[in-house]
C-alpha cells in the first residue's frame, strides 16, 4: 500500500484550500461578468469532497481553475487557491503550475473518448505522464503502465498499450483516464462528472474503482457531479452551488436529513426513488439565470416558494451553523440553523 | 465487396477511360489525320505511307484494341518528328521534370507547414483576414507568371541565379539544383497558399477538442501538446490535400518549363503539338494521366492507412 | 469572423465589378487604338502619355490590356456556360437516374478529373489549330466535371427531401422536380462553382495563351501578352507587370466571389 509521502509532513493546512474565488469573464475593459463569485472550499487529506449543481452553475469552471486550466474568455478575478499550504496555485504562472498538473493534483474528465486522443496509442498517453514527471525511461514507463492498467481493472494490458481509444469501449477508456490520473501518485484527484458518459451498470464499476484507489493511495477526490445520488454515495462532505455561488455546504447526512437551503430541497426532492414510481418526477420551476441576468439579491429568489422581500433585493451571506453545516439563505438564517427547507 | 478491391476496379475504370479518351481526340479529326499531318502538299503516296505508319488505315476498333495492348506494354509508338521511340525519348527528359516536382514539394512542405503553424498560433479577426488574403493571393497569382517575376528578381536584378540554362544531372548536381530552385520556387508558390490554409484549418479544429485540455492538464509543455498532439492529427487531411494537388503540380511545371527552358516532359509535349507529333503527345498525355491517377490512388489509400480509426475497424 | 468573411464577398464582387466596368469601356475607349504600332515609341516605361508603358511594338501597354480584358471575360463566360450545361446534363442524369448510370459517369468524370486541368485542353487544342474557339470549348469541356459533381449532390440531397415527395405526390413530372423543384436549392452552389471555374478558365487561358496554343494574334490575351513581354524582362520590366497584375486580380476577386457566397451559403444553412 503506498500512502502519500506528504503526508509524514506534519502540517495543519488543508491540502486544497480555496478562498474566496472570483472568476470573471476576460473582458477588454471593466470587471467582466463574475462566473463564480466568492467560492470558498477546503479539502483535507484523505477526504472526498463533492459539487453539485445543475449545469451551469459553475462547478466544472471551479474544477477547472484549479489547476490554471480555464478557457481563454476566463481569468481569476480575485481569491486564492492554496495547494498543502504552501503553494499559492492561483498566482502561479503556467511553467510554474505544470508541475503540479498530472502530478499532485490530476484530473478525469466527463468524456472519456473525447478526453482522450484518437490518433495516439494508450500506451503513449500513459507513459507520456510518467516520463514527464517522474524521468522514467521508455522501457521503466512501459512496465509501469502495464501494472497501472492491471490496478484499474483492464484485462490484458500488455495488448492495451498498444491499442487505441475507439478500440475500447466507454467503460475500458475511463478506466484508462483514471490510470493515465494516478500515474504519478497524485495527493488530489479533481474527478468532473466522471460517470455521466457512461452507462448506469458502468458507472457503479467506476465509482468502486475510485473508492479503491482513495482507499489503497489515500488520495483525496474532489467529485463533481449534477447527481446528487453519486454524490451521496462518494462524498464526505457537499457543497451545493447555484448560480457561482455555494448555497449550502456540509456532510451528506447533514443535507440529506435537514436541508437548509431551498434549492437543495428541490434538488433532493427531483431524485427519482422505487417510491416515487407512479408519481410525476418532481422538477424545480423555473431557470438558471444567466450571467447578465443576476439581480441584485438572492439567485435563487426567482424559482423560489418561500422567497420573501428581503430576498429579492438583498444578497444572503453564507452563514455556518451547528456542525460546519452551511447556508446561504435568509430563512435559514431567521430560524437559526433548525429550519428543514420546504421546497 | 471489400473496399480496397472496389476501388481497384473504379481505377481501372477510369484508367479506361482515359486511353479511351487519349485514343479518340486523335480520332474525331473529321477527315484523315495522316492529311492532317502532312499538310494539302502530300502526295498520295506520303498519306498512304503515313497512313501505314499510323495504323488508321484499319478499322477504328482494331485500332484500338492493338494501341491499348501496345499502351499496356508502354509502346506509344515512334514519334514523328524524332524517330525515335516515343518511350524513349520521354524517358529522356524525365529526370528534369520528377527532379523539378519533387524539389516542389520539399519546398511546399518545409515552407507551408511551419507557416501553417504560425497562421494557426495567430488568432482574432486581423490574423484572420491577413492569413486568408495572403493564402487567396498566392492562389490567384499564375505560377508562370511568379517565374517570370522571379527570374525578373533574382535572376536578373540580383544576379543570384543563372537564367535560362539547365545543368543537368550528370554533369553537375550542385548547378541542376540550382537551376531548378526558381522555378520550384514558383510552382511551390500556390501549393504552400493551400498547406497554409488547410493546415490552420485542421490545427484550429484540433485545438478546440478535449484531448488537448486533458494534454495540458497531464502538465506538458504547450509547444509538446502542439507538436506531440495536435499537430499529428492536424497533418493527416493536409497530406491528403497535398497528395491531391499533385496533379496540378505536374500541370503547372508543364507550363513552368517553358518559363525557364527546362528540358523535361513539359517542353517536349509543347514541342510536340507544335508539331502534331501525334504518337509522341499520345504517350506524354497518358503518361502524365495515369501518374496522377496512380498517385491520387496511393494517397487515398495511406489515408485509410494513417488514420487509426479507419485503419482498425 | 462573420465580419471577415463578408470582406470576401464585398471584396471579390468589388475587383469583378471594377474589372467588368474596365471591360465594357474597353469596347468603345481605349487611350491609343491597341494595335496601333509606332517603333520609335518601343519599349517605353511608364509615362503620362502612356501609363503602363508600351510594347516592343510601340503599342499602348494599358490599352492593349483593357482590351485583353474582353477575352478573359469572354472565354470565362462561354466556357463557364458548357461547364454548366454539360455539368448539368450530366449531373441530372447521374443523381436521378441512379445505379449503374450513376456510377458510368461518374467514372467518365473522375477520368476527365485525372487530366491536371491544362493537360486536357493541350490535348484538345493539339487536334485542331489553336484559337480562341478551341481555347473556350476546351476549357468549357474541363469544367464539367465540377458542375456535374455539385449538381448530381445536390439532386442526390434533394431527391428523397418531403418537400419532393409532396410535389410527387400533386403529380408533378420530373422536369418540374428537377427545375421547379430541386433547382432552387442547389443554385446558390452552382453560383459558388461558376465563379471558380470562371477563375480557373482565365488562368488556364492565359496558360495556353502563354504557351501560344491559345487565344491567336489579332485576338488579345493577357498571357500572350506575357510571352512577348519575357523576351524583354531587362529592358522592359514594366511591360510584364501589368497583364499579369491583372490575371492575378481578375482570379482573386471570382475566388473571393466564390468563397463569399459559399459562406454566405454556410451561414444561412
Amino acid at each position: 500500500m503506498q500512502m502519500r509521502e506528504a503526508a509524514a509532513i506534519a502540517t495543519e493546512a488543508s491540502l486544497l484550500d480555496i478562498r474566496n474565488l472570483q472568476i470573471r469573464l476576460r473582458r477588454t475593459r471593466g470587471a467582466g461578468l463574475s462566473v463564480l463569485d466568492g467560492v470558498s472550499l477546503t479539502v483535507e487529506r484523505g477526504e472526498t469532497i463533492g459539487i453539485v449543481g445543475e449545469s451551469g452553475c459553475g462547478k466544472s469552471v471551479l474544477s477547472l481553475s484549479i489547476l490554471g486550466l480555464l478557457p481563454s474568455a476566463m481569468r481569476i478575478g480575485g481569491g486564492e487557491i492554496w495547494y498543502e499550504g504552501r503553494h499559492p496555485l492561483h498566482t502561479m504562472t503556467d511553467r510554474d503550475i505544470r508541475a503540479f498538473r498530472g502530478k499532485e493534483i490530476a484530473m478525469i474528465f466527463q468524456d472519456p473518448m473525447s478526453s482522450l486522443n484518437h490518433g495516439l496509442t494508450i500506451g503513449y498517453q500513459i507513459t507520456e505522464t510518467l516520463r514527464l514527471h517522474l524521468g522514467y525511461s521508455r522501457k521503466e514507463a512501459r512496465e509501469r503502465a502495464v501494472w497501472l492498467l492491471r490496478k484499474v481493472g483492464l484485462p490484458r494490458p500488455e495488448s492495451l498499450l498498444r491499442e487505441y481509444p475507439h478500440q475500447l469501449s466507454g467503460g475500458m477508456r475511463q478506466r484508462v483516464m483514471i490510470a493515465i490520473a494516478v500515474s504519478c501518485n497524485p495527493g488530489l484527484l479533481i474527478a468532473d462528472e466522471p460517470t455521466t458518459a457512461l452507462d448506469v451498470t458502468i458507472q457503479a464499476q467506476i465509482l468502486d474503482l475510485m473508492r479503491q484507489i482513495r482507499e489503497e493511495d489515500g488520495t483525496s477526490i474532489l467529485l463533481i457531479s449534477h447527481d446528487f445520488g453519486i454524490i451521496a454515495d462518494m462524498c464526505d462532505r457537499v457543497l451545493v452551488m447555484y448560480a457561482g455561488q455555494i448555497v449550502e455546504s456540509g456532510t451528506v447526512d447533514d443535507l440529506f436529513e435537514r436541508p437548509l437551503h431551498p434549492y437543495t430541497a428541490g434538488l433532493l426532492r427531483s431524485i427519482p426513488t422505487p417510491a416515487k414510481k407512479n408519481s410525476p418526477l418532481y422538477s424545480i420551476e423555473g431557470h438558471v439565470p444567466a450571467l447578465h441576468e443576476r439581480g441584485a439579491g438572492c439567485r435563487f429568489a426567482s424559482r423560489c416558494a418561500h422567497a420573501t422581500e428581503r430576498c429579492r433585493t438583498e444578497q444572503p451571506e453564507l452563514v455556518a451553523y451547528r456542525g460546519g453545516h452551511a447556508a446561504r439563505c435568509f430563512l435559514a438564517e431567521a430560524e437559526g440553523g433548525n429550519r428543514h427547507a420546504a421546497v | 465487396m471489400n473496399y480496397y478491391a472496389r476501388r481497384l476496379l473504379t481505377l481501372l475504370l477510369t484508367v479506361l477511360f482515359v486511353l479511351l479518351l487519349t485514343f479518340a481526340a486523335f480520332r474525331i479529326i473529321p477527315g484523315n489525320p495522316a492529311l492532317v499531318i502532312l499538310g494539302t502538299e502530300a502526295t498520295d503516296a506520303q498519306i498512304a505511307l503515313l497512313e501505314e505508319k499510323l495504323g488508321t488505315d484499319r478499322p477504328l476498333a482494331e485500332q484500338f484494341a492493338d494501341w491499348l495492348v501496345a499502351a499496356f506494354r508502354l509502346d506509344f509508338g515512334e514519334s514523328l518528328r524524332f524517330s525515335e521511340p516515343v518511350t524513349h525519348l520521354i524517358a529522356g527528359r524525365l529526370p528534369v521534370t520528377v527532379s523539378l516536382a519533387v524539389m516542389s514539394l520539399v519546398l511546399t512542405i518545409a515552407v507551408g507547414i511551419p507557416l501553417g503553424i504560425i497562421a494557426s498560433r495567430a488568432r482574432g479577426k486581423a490574423a484572420d483576414m491577413l492569413v486568408t488574403i495572403g493564402t487567396q493571393l498566392g492562389l490567384a497569382v499564375p505560377s508562370f507568371w511568379m517565374g517570370i517575376m522571379l527570374i525578373l528578381a533574382f535572376g536578373l536584378t540580383l544576379k543570384w541565379f543563372a537564367v535560362s540554362t539547365f545543368t543537368p544531372w550528370s554533369e553537375n548536381p550542385l548547378l541542376a539544383v540550382k537551376s531548378l530552385v526558381l522555378p520550384s520556387a514558383a510552382l511551390a508558390v500556390p501549393q504552400i497558399a493551400i498547406v497554409v490554409r488547410y493546415l490552420r484549418t485542421s490545427m484550429l479544429e484540433q485545438l478546440g477538442l478535449d484531448y488537448v485540455r486533458t494534454a495540458r492538464s497531464k502538465g506538458l509543455r504547450e509547444s509538446a501538446v502542439l507538436y506531440k498532439h495536435v499537430l499529428k492529427n492536424a497533418l493527416l487531411p493536409v497530406i491528403t490535400i497535398i497528395g491531391i494537388n499533385f496533379g496540378e503540380l505536374l500541370a503547372g511545371s508543364l507550363v513552368i518549363e517553358q518559363v525557364f527552358t527546362l528540358p523535361g516532359i513539359g517542353s517536349l509535349l509543347i514541342t510536340a503539338i507544335g508539331n502534331r507529333d501525334y504518337p509522341l503527345v499520345q504517350g506524354l498525355v497518358v503518361l502524365i494521366a495515369f501518374t496522377v491517377i496512380a498517385i491520387n490512388f496511393v494517397v487515398d489509400l495511406s489515408y485509410r492507412w494513417l488514420d487509426p480509426k479507419i485503419r482498425l475497424q | 469572423m462573420k465580419r471577415m468573411k463578408s470582406y470576401s464577398l464585398v471584396l471579390g464582387a468589388s475587383f469583378v465589378s471594377v474589372l467588368f466596368v474596365v471591360m465594357l469601356i474597353s469596347l468603345v475607349y481605349t487611350p491609343h487604338p491597341p494595335n496601333e504600332m509606332n517603333i520609335r515609341e518601343r519599349l517605353q516605361a511608364p509615362s503620362v502619355r502612356h501609363w503602363l508603358g508600351t510594347d516592343n511594338f510601340g503599342r499602348d501597354i494599358l490599352s492593349r490590356v483593357m482590351v485583353g480584358s474582353q477575352t478573359a471575360f469572354e472565354v470565362g463566360a462561354v466556357s463557364v456556360a458548357i461547364g454548366l450545361l454539360g455539368g448539368f446534363l450530366v449531373g441530372t442524369l447521374a443523381g436521378y437516374m441512379g445505379k449503374w448510370v450513376d456510377e458510368l459517369l461518374m467514372r467518365a468524370t473522375d477520368a476527365l478529373l485525372a487530366f491536371p486541368g491544362i493537360l486536357l485542353a493541350l490535348l484538345l487544342v493539339s487536334i485542331s489549330k489553336p484559337s480562341l474557339f478551341q481555347t473556350m470549348l476546351a476549357i468549357g469541356i474541363l469544367s464539367i466535371p465540377s458542375f456535374a459533381r455539385v449538381i448530381r449532390s445536390g439532386v442526390l440531397q434533394h431527391k428523397e427531401a418531403d418537400y419532393v415527395k409532396a410535389a410527387r405526390g400533386l403529380g408533378a413530372g420530373h422536369a418540374n422536380l428537377i427545375f421547379v423543384q430541386i433547382a432552387p436549392n442547389i443554385a446558390s452552389s452552382v453560383v459558388t462553382t461558376a465563379a471558380l471555374s470562371f477563375s480557373t478558365a482565365v488562368l488556364i487561358e492565359a496558360a495556353l495563351s502563354y504557351l501560344g496554343l491559345g487565344v491567336q494574334p489579332p485576338d488579345p490575351s493577357w498571357g500572350r501578352m506575357l510571352n512577348e513581354a519575357q523576351s524583354y524582362l531587362a529592358k522592359a520590366p514594366w511591360f510584364t507587370l501589368a497583364p499579369g497584375l491583372l490575371i492575378t486580380l481578375t482570379v482573386l476577386g471570382f475566388n473571393l466571389l466564390g468563397d463569399g457566397i459559399r459562406d454566405l451559403r454556410d451561414k444561412k444553412s
